[in-house]
């Protein structure tokens, strides 16, 4: 699903990857972890496209993605499925419009996938806020959103950025649930956290792996959970 | 693949809901295109007055001269009684007839007042031509003139008429350039318009990308919303010009240039292109303006 040989990745001067080589099996259960600054986000946004490494190859499904066009790259991202750190919601429009944004961007009929939205409303328990605009809700809501949004377009992936971070211990394992539950869709998930106690609460619900990321190396760390 | 431009504009309903309505600087653009459609439907209607009027003066000019006797009094009525033979048998004249002393002084009398001691001033006698069309050959009807009167003097008013054709030739020039102008105008403000919301909207710009949005996808965003304001704001000044003209009060036929400010049948057309220009210009501006800007971005 994701390739990365020997990719490297620094803003100006700084390295923030160097010679990342790793593989992320489709259906694979994936979490990102290491200290707070290590480049979890960075690494992060090479995979739902938002950067390009610098150096060394990154595939995902198969292509790979600095040979892709400017097109390609808009039909990619549209297969990977993104909870952002920063949420990048538009203020403007309602809960329920920006779950339908993806949709919308890619020129699919808001109509013919009504039944879809509002199954996802009630799967991330949003119905009763779906017309309350993105300033107006909490923190795990806006998680929530952001996870709805991200799974809109059925995508093979789903790549969530510290979603638990700004949450409670128990809207952190709501959400863990629910990536749990698209897991064993046969979902790709890739998981960024510092919070072990919830890398730990997933032992005996999926086969996860953990991928610890420190001094721009990535390394696969301990036992399979 | 064919590109339609109303497809784009109108197949999507919702694709400048992506982009967050803006208040007052957005409505700049509808307003600066409508004060432009405004002077732009003034101009036009201000040449199409001008154009009639020339035309009226052209053609009037055009149809008629005028043959001056000078001779002594004794002479006179000979003179003129062969100069009208000669012009009643050329081909090309209509009509010949003798312009009266009291006619004659009455066209005067706007310049020289209405007091004047009429057997005592010593008028010319003049003969008014009236011309077929096509008119006379005028050189040989002056060879003819001179032989038979030599105090007639010819004239068939291509003295006056350059002069008001030239006049007009140059307001049409005038107005051409004040449209090309609002056009070039009009043009700008869209430009500097889509490339303000472009610049303002940079953090949604991103996470539509991100969305899996294509650049035609957030181009047709900003494109739709500006070329319908700036299309809107031309209806709005088109309207209100015509109903300037419209309500022009009206002035006799002969009244001037004022006389001419209004519309008619076939010259409606004109007024009505201006918003469809403006629709066009705005559309390509913004379009162009959006997709230069989405590919310096990445
Ligand atoms: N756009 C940027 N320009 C320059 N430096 C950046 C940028 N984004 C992140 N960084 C730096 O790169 C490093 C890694 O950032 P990030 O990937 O966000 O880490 P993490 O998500 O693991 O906390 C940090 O030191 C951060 O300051
Ligand atoms: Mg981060």
């Amino acid at each position: 699903m994701i390739s990365l040989k020997n990719a490297g990745f620094s803003y100006g001067s700084r390295a923030i990857l160097e010679n990342v080589t790793q593989e992320l099996a489709a259906g694979s259960f994936h979490f990102l972890t290491g200290p707070s600054g290590a480049g979890k986000t960075t690494l992060l946004k090479m995979c739902y496209l938002s950067l390009m490494p610098d150096s060394g190859k990154l595939e995902i499904f198969g292509q790979d993605v600095t040979a892709l066009s400017r097109e390609q790259i808009t039909q990619m991202r549209r297969r990977v499925g993104v909870v952002h750190q920063d949420c990048q919601f538009l203020n403007h429009l309602t809960v329920r419009q920006n779950i339908a944004l993806p949709l919308l961007v890619a020129g699919k009929n808001i109509e013919d996938n009504m039944d879809n939205l509002e199954d996802l409303l009630s799967w991330v328990e949003m119905d009763h806020r779906a017309d309350a605009f993105p300033e107006e809700i909490s923190g795990g809501e806006r998680q929530r959103l952001a996870l709805a949004r991200a799974v809109i377009m059925d995508p093979d992936m789903i790549v969530a950025d510290e979603p638990t971070g700004n949450v409670d211990w128990e809207m952190g394992q709501r959400l863990l649930s629910l990536l749990v539950e698209l897991n064993k869709m046969g979902k790709t998930i890739l998981l960024a956290t510092h919070d072990l106690n919830l890398i730990r609460s997933i032992k005996g619900q999926v086969p996860a792996s953990v991928l610890r990321l420190k001094d721009g190396q990535l390394n696969l760390a301990g036992a399979r959970l | 693949m064919s590109f339609n431009p109303l497809e784009y504009l109108f197949g999507d309903k919702a694709s400048d809901q992506v982009v967050p309505p803006r208040g007052g600087a957005a409505w700049l653009t509808g307003f600066a295109s409508a004060a432009m459609a405004f002077i732009a439907v003034f101009a036009l209607t201000l040449s199409l007055a001008v154009e009639r009027l020339a035309d009226y003066w052209a053609l009037d000019l055009a149809r008629s001269a005028t043959v001056r006797i000078v001779a002594q009094e004794a002479d006179l009525a000979a003179q003129t009684e062969a100069t009208l033979q000669v012009l009643r048998t050329t081909p090309g004249v209509k009509s010949a007839e003798i312009i009266d002393k009291a006619a004659q002084l009455e066209l005067l009398e706007p310049w020289l007042g209405s007091s004047l001691p009429a057997d005592t001033l010593p008028v010319p006698q003049l003969i008014d031509v009236r011309l077929g069309e096509p008119g006379p050959d005028v050189q040989s009807l002056q060879l003819r003139l001179s032989a038979e009167a030599p105090g007639a003097v010819y004239n068939d008013h291509s003295y006056w008429r350059a002069p008001v054709l030239e006049a007009s030739n140059r307001l049409r020039l005038m107005v051409m350039i004040s449209l090309v102008l609002t056009a070039v105008v009009t043009v700008i403000i869209v430009v500097l318009s889509a490339h303000n919301a472009l610049a303002s909207n940079q953090g949604i710009i991103r996470t539509l990308r991100l969305l899996g949005a294509g650049d035609s996808y957030i181009a047709r965003a900003f494109v739709r919303r500006i070329t319908l304001r700036a299309t809107m704001g031309a209806v709005l000044g088109m309207v209100l010009a015509m109903i300037v003209v419209l309500t022009f009060p009206s002035q006799p036929e002969d009244g001037g240039l004022l006389a001419g400010l209004s519309l008619s049948g076939a010259d409606f057309i004109y007024p009505l292109l201006v918003p469809l220009l403006v629709a066009i210009s705005a559309f390509a501006a913004s379009r162009l303006a959006a997709r230069y800007h989405l590919h310096s971005v990445t």
